[in-house]
């Protein structure tokens, strides 16, 4: 199988959802919170189903509203029954998420005669389908360039990242390692903790219909845990972030199309291939940070 | 048209779901109301362990099982759809899936949040991946095997059932077995491990156990929703129950009652998914355990405060009493003046008259005007008794604990409510001091 253009865009696409994903993400391993991405890419659910039935169309700005406020309501909701009932917090995450996910399971099922929304492609994603939702073009000499909606989509939800990130870089660093602090020093962890959630939700959102609900986690955390045991720095634990989750991208769909050539086995699925390789990544790095130890 | 027949006919179907005359709605209640007690009984352990979330991880990572064993199953060649095969496929995996989780916890920059994330989200995508490999097999059609995502609760077969109660019943039979050695695991790990026991190996056979339910649960009510059964049953009966039996068996009670009528209400809703209204009424059973729960729910626990809180006041205007009685050599009737009650402690107006009227309706003071109160015989006893333990722990605080008498006032203050008769007994033994204890510091409002 040679390359087609199609799988330059694919490739692009996986670079930029798993960028895109890996910032946040670093986050949330350094607030040994990385449960709480599976938390909201499942409690998305009932945000998306609303906004769908709201506006009975797969508009983005509702979509992504709808998102944001189940991705802030869960944070909310488990540090509510972790504090006044005294339960857990991985109790009280799993509580709130299963519960909204079926939620927005009941509301996805109730309305499927009048919104097209298809269950398994949040939980699964698209990314082989993506290059070809055509949105613009773009002339470049003599060729055209077609630009798919997921490339501006994702490109958007980094470009979000990289600003929120770069502007409250200070306040996420003083949160992530010394909340105590971070309150006497005038900083609002609960607001910035919020505000991180509500990032997480709005990215893994962007990243739903490329790699799916669950494959998410794998962007989200794995990166951030793979650059949290080759270094101690913040910006350097950032830098081997995105530098994992691009080559885990480029890597993943080159395994799911020619490593099954190789072996005789028909091409498989991009996202999960994405997974499995950052996963092989993430234990390189342990294997070589035993050996440096 | 017959309108009589058309009213009726809902109540028939109610009729015939409650009472499960319907021999499908009877395979699916029976089986998701075995499935949760079966979840609740070993997601209490679970819970306890602080490894709630390890059901999730597990149940994601049994998907590269299920499709490496239909491959297999496959290629040896049957259909690929061996019920049994599946399962131990699932079982494997999802086995694997923990221990990479309980190894991974080894490494100090691993907390437990991120490995049970990796694992999750690396053996699901290693799933998707084989999934993409079973369904392109040629002869075989993997067109079921995502039914193990999303359930397929309404469809249960006679052999999904006798499978569930199969492994729910070796499940609880291990954990009754172990039930010493998972009590003392879930409760002091570290004097578990001190006093020999393999603390790893219990730890093991423990998630092995969760690994059981899940995989007996994958087929009723989806991966994804398993998680919900393992956890919310659990999480609500600790509002109920404090000790380890109690709990476990409350929430394999809350988890039979949650798919009971789950499974109910979904043959009764049109387009209600069973799994979804599974999870949903758990999480509404969750809700009134939160709040009404008799051990720690939040409502008894208001009550339980304002009781205390109340009683705390009238001891404080008791006792700010006696001692502006005590400063004033105790007059005759014995008359306090409002306003310097109110001076002695913080108490704004409202409040005070609020204590005041709780006050006389237990029958310790009545009002004297003008602006005065004077205590009842009854209410000098108490207020001498309230003041004499106050007193007592302050001299217990100053002899004992070394404290200098300008600043017992305030430790005695937070603890006399709850100074028992023996303690007083015990104090009066100890400080050897007679009737009636002087107050170490000067009273009243020039005390601060």
């Amino acid at each position: 199988m040679s390359w087609h253009p199609l799988d330059t865009s694919i490739t692009l696409i996986g670079i930029l959802c798993a960028v895109a994903c890996a910032l946040p993400g670093t986050f949330l391993v350094l607030r040994k919170v990385s449960m709480m991405g599976d938390a909201i890419s499942h409690a998305v659910l009932p945000g998306l189903a609303l906004a769908f039935i709201v506006t009975a169309s797969r508009a983005s700005l509702p979509m992504f509203l709808g998102a944001v406020v189940a991705g802030v309501l869960t944070a909310l909701f488990t540090g509510w029954i972790g504090q006044t009932g005294r339960v857990e917090r991985g109790a009280a995450m799993g509580i709130v998420f299963t519960t909204l996910f079926a939620a927005g399971l009941l509301i996805m099922v109730q309305a499927a005669d009048r919104v097209d929304l298809d269950p398994s492609c949040v939980l699964y994603g698209a990314i082989e389908l993506a290059p070809l939702d055509v949105v613009a073009t773009l002339p470049l000499g003599d060729t055209v360039l077609d630009v798919p909606r997921a490339i501006l989509v994702l490109l958007g939800a980094l470009i979000a990242n990289l600003v929120l990130i770069t502007l409250f870089f200070k306040e996420l660093a003083v949160t992530s390692f010394d909340p105590g602090f971070s309150i006497t020093a005038g900083f609002r962890p609960a607001l910035i903790d919020c505000a991180l959630m509500g990032l997480v939700a709005l990215t893994a959102v962007a990243a739903f219909e490329v790699v799916g609900s669950i494959l998410v986690i794998a962007m989200l955390i794995v990166p951030g845990a793979t650059a949290r045991l080759l270094t101690d720095r913040l910006s350097a634990t950032l830098g081997w972030s995105v530098a994992v989750a691009a080559t885990a991208a480029i890597l993943g769909h080159l395994l799911a199309v020619f490593l099954p050539e190789v072996l005789g086995f028909p091409p498989t699925s991009t996202s999960g291939m994405m997974a499995v390789a950052s996963g092989c990544l993430f234990l390189l790095a342990l294997l070589v940070r035993k050996q440096v130890r | 048209m017959n309108v009589g027949s058309d009213l009726s006919e809902p109540f028939a179907q109610l009729g015939r779901v409650l009472f499960l005359l319907d021999f499908n709605t009877r395979l699916v209640v029976t089986g998701t109301a075995l499935l949760g007690a079966a979840c609740g009984w070993i997601g209490t352990f679970l819970l306890l362990r602080k490894r709630a979330l390890l059901g999730d991880a597990l149940s994601h990572a049994t998907l590269p099982g299920i499709a490496l064993a239909f491959c297999a199953m496959l290629a040896l060649g049957g259909t690929g759809k061996w019920l049994p095969g599946l399962l131990l496929g699932a079982a494997f995996s999802g086995a694997l899936g923990c221990a990479t989780v309980l190894a991974l916890r080894r490494f100090r920059k691993i907390d437990d949040d991120t490995a049970m994330g990796i694992v999750l989200s690396v053996f699901f995508g290693a799933g998707v991946v084989l999934l993409g490999w079973a369904q392109a097999q040629p002869g075989g059609s993997a067109a079921g095997l995502e039914s193990f995502i999303y359930g397929k609760t309404a469809s249960m077969v006679r052999a999904d059932v006798i499978w569930i109660a199969a492994l729910s019943a070796i499940a609880l039979i291990v954990s009754l077995a172990l039930f010493k050695e998972f009590q003392l695991l879930c409760f002091d790990e570290a004097y578990a491990r001190a006093t020999g026991w393999p603390t790893g190996a219990l730890d093991l056979t423990l998630a092995a156990l969760v690994t059981l339910v899940t995989v007996a649960g994958l087929q009723a009510v989806g991966l994804i929703l398993v998680i919900a059964f393992l956890i919310t049953p659990a999480a609500a009966a600790r509002f109920w129950a404090r000790r380890l039996g109690p709990t476990a068996t409350i929430a394999a009670a809350l988890g039979t009652a949650s798919g009971w009528a789950g499974a109910s209400i979904s043959a009764l809703v049109p387009q209600a998914p069973a799994g979804a209204v599974i999870v949903l009424t758990a999480s509404a059973l969750f809700t009134l355990s939160l709040l009404f729960g008799t051990e720690r729910g939040l409502v008894p626990h208001w009550f339980k405060r304002s009781r205390q809180r109340h009683r705390m006041d009238l001891h404080h205007l008791l006792r700010a009493a006696y001692e502006w009685l005590d400063r004033h050599s105790f007059p005759s009737p014995p008359e306090v003046p409002c306003p310097a009650l109110l001076q002695a402690r913080s108490w704004s107006h409202s409040h005070f008259e609020r204590i005041v009227r709780r006050a006389e309706r237990a029958g310790w003071i009545f009002l004297a005007p003008p602006d005065t109160i004077r205590l009842t015989p009854e209410g000098f006893r108490e207020a001498a008794r309230v003041t004499r333990t106050h007193r007592l722990w302050e001299a217990y605080l100053i002899h004992y604990a070394e404290i200098a008498p300008s600043h017992v006032d305030r430790d005695a203050d937070a603890v006399e409510h709850v100074l028992g008769p023996e303690i007083i007994a015990e104090l009066e033994a100890a400080l050897a001091t007679g009737d009636p204890v002087t107050s170490p510091h000067p009273t009243g409002k020039n005390a601060a």
